[in-house]
């Protein structure tokens, strides 16, 4: 892990939206109910404990790191799927690209099947296909991965609920206060209406945040289709006036 | 109409779900698809200050562990020095990484995380805080990820003296936030995300 050195920022990060964001307790995604906090969050402006984070640095990743059509594939093989390419920015909430952000991102394969031990769904395992990758955003904060179009899934919630198409995403900013761990959804699936996990989010506009659009400008043609899907981190306050008397 | 304010939403949170270890510790659930998984090892060589362990388990409300949960932790080295690009006062320890990420024990759910015992940091205002690390907790059924800190019992006066621990109006919830030293010298950190021993959770 090595350190990148960037400017150092100050004025603390602005505070979450908990207006925007999902509230903890949300009764038809029932696993919230026994384990969302009751008692209020406490309130605090960050200090140097959230305002820094740690920084990965390129050096951590292989060459297929953000490939997960060949990442679990056996030499010469690839995973089977519809091929897409997901691309986009993470950006902070002042629209500026954060550079050196580590994403992680987590899926089920074509068919809907995680690789997990306690995955009961029937849907074949692809033997060519992990189900993880992940990348460090560029100096403009821009990223890439390739990967198959996952496929929807059944999760035991309602009697007969199914997930829409997703692909999880785990990301790391410049302080650990914009720690964040989200989900993408595809363009047009049917299930994004129909899915409790979407339906906590509180407005059609924050459905939207999270759905990638089709992107043909990006596609590789007679090889990929490609997906955007830009990622927002908090961001920090600008402090210019630091020339005040203390207690004024 | 005014001009438009056009700042940005952050990014809608969603739960880690059940399968976080995938993606975030892919060798743990049986992927040997990197070299190692991140944040498994606190420390790349020998390191300054108390060398200390610190076990926990997270509960939800009817009291049964989470065994699909991952924790991380973030803190400053024994100086109080964070090993980040954003650290301005000095150069942490070297050997130190700061940052540590444990899926939990397959079966029991119980988390640890080998490192050493933090440094005081300073409030924005100048005044020492005592020593703390930073907690995030994800899992299935959580939506956002939930901030923690964990102070040390065998504080006192500093925790008396901190900026935040002194501002906090239920006073009885603070051993929520306390790891607790244990007969064998390592610390203990049970998290609770309901019932009477609610964790204290931050909105930082
Ligand atoms: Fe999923």
């Amino acid at each position: 892990m090595s350190i990148l050195n960037g400017p150092p920022k100050s004025g603390g990060f602005i505070p979450r939206d908990r207006v925007w964001q999902p509230d903890a307790l949300t009764p038809p995604y029932k696993t919230s109910v026994k384990r969302s906090p009751q008692a209020a969050l406490l309130s605090f402006p960050t200090t140097l404990s959230e305002e820094t984070s740690p920084v990965f640095g390129h050096s951590i990743l292989g060459d297929l790191d953000n490939d997960l059509i060949l990442n679990y594939a056996k030499s010469g093989e690839s995973a089977i799927g519809p091929r897409i390419i997901v691309h986009g920015r993470v950006l902070d909430e002042n629209g500026r690209g954060v550079p050196g952000a580590l994403l992680e991102f987590w899926q089920a394969n074509a068919g809907g099947r995680y690789r997990h031990k306690k995955e009961s769904y029937q849907a074949a395992l692809d033997p060519n296909f992990g189900g993880c990758g992940r990348t460090i955003t560029a100096e403009d904060g821009s990223y890439e991965f390739r990967t198959i179009q996952p496929g929807p899934y059944p999760w035991p919630n309602g009697m007969n609920d199914w997930r829409p198409a997703h692909i999880h995403f785990s990301i790391f900013g410049h302080g650990f206060a914009q720690r964040l761990i989200t989900q993408m959804y595809f363009e047009g699936d049917p299930h994004i209406k129909l899915c409790p996990i979407v339906g906590i989010l509180k407005t059609q506009e924050a459905i939207d945040a999270l759905t990638a659009p089709l992107d043909m400008n990006r596609t590789v043609p007679m090889d990929s289709r490609a997906f955007k899907f830009d990622i927002v981190l908090r961001g920090q306050r600008q402090t210019y006036f630091e020339n005040r008397k203390e207690g004024l | 109409m005014v001009q438009k304010l056009d700042y940005l939403h952050e990014s809608p949170s969603q739960t880690a779900g059940p399968y976080v270890h995938i993606g975030c510790t892919p060798n743990f659930t049986g992927i040997g698809i990197y070299g190692g998984d991140l944040g498994t090892s606190m420390k790349t060589g020998p390191v300054k200050g108390l060398e200390i362990i610190i076990r926990g388990t997270v509960f939800d409300g009817t009291g049964t562990p989470l065994r699909d949960a991952m924790v991380e932790i973030w803190q400053p080295d024994a100086a109080g020095l964070f090993p980040s690009a954003n650290e301005t006062r000095g150069a942490a320890d070297p050997n130190f990484v700061g940052w540590g990420r444990s899926p939990g024990d397959m079966n029991t759910g119980e988390f640890i995380f080998d490192t050493v015992k933090p440094g005081a940091v300073p409030f924005p205002d100048g005044r020492m805080q005592a020593p703390h690390i930073t907690a995030w907790i994800v899992a299935r059924g959580i939506n956002t990820g939930l901030h923690t800190r964990i102070y040390f019992e065998d504080e006192p006066e500093a925790n008396a003296a901190d900026p935040i621990l002194s501002r906090i109006e239920h006073q009885n919830r603070i051993p929520t936030l306390l790891a607790s030293k244990q007969p064998d010298g390592s610390y203990r950190f049970d998290v609770h995300l309901q019932g009477p021993n609610e964790t204290i959770f931050f909105d930082m």
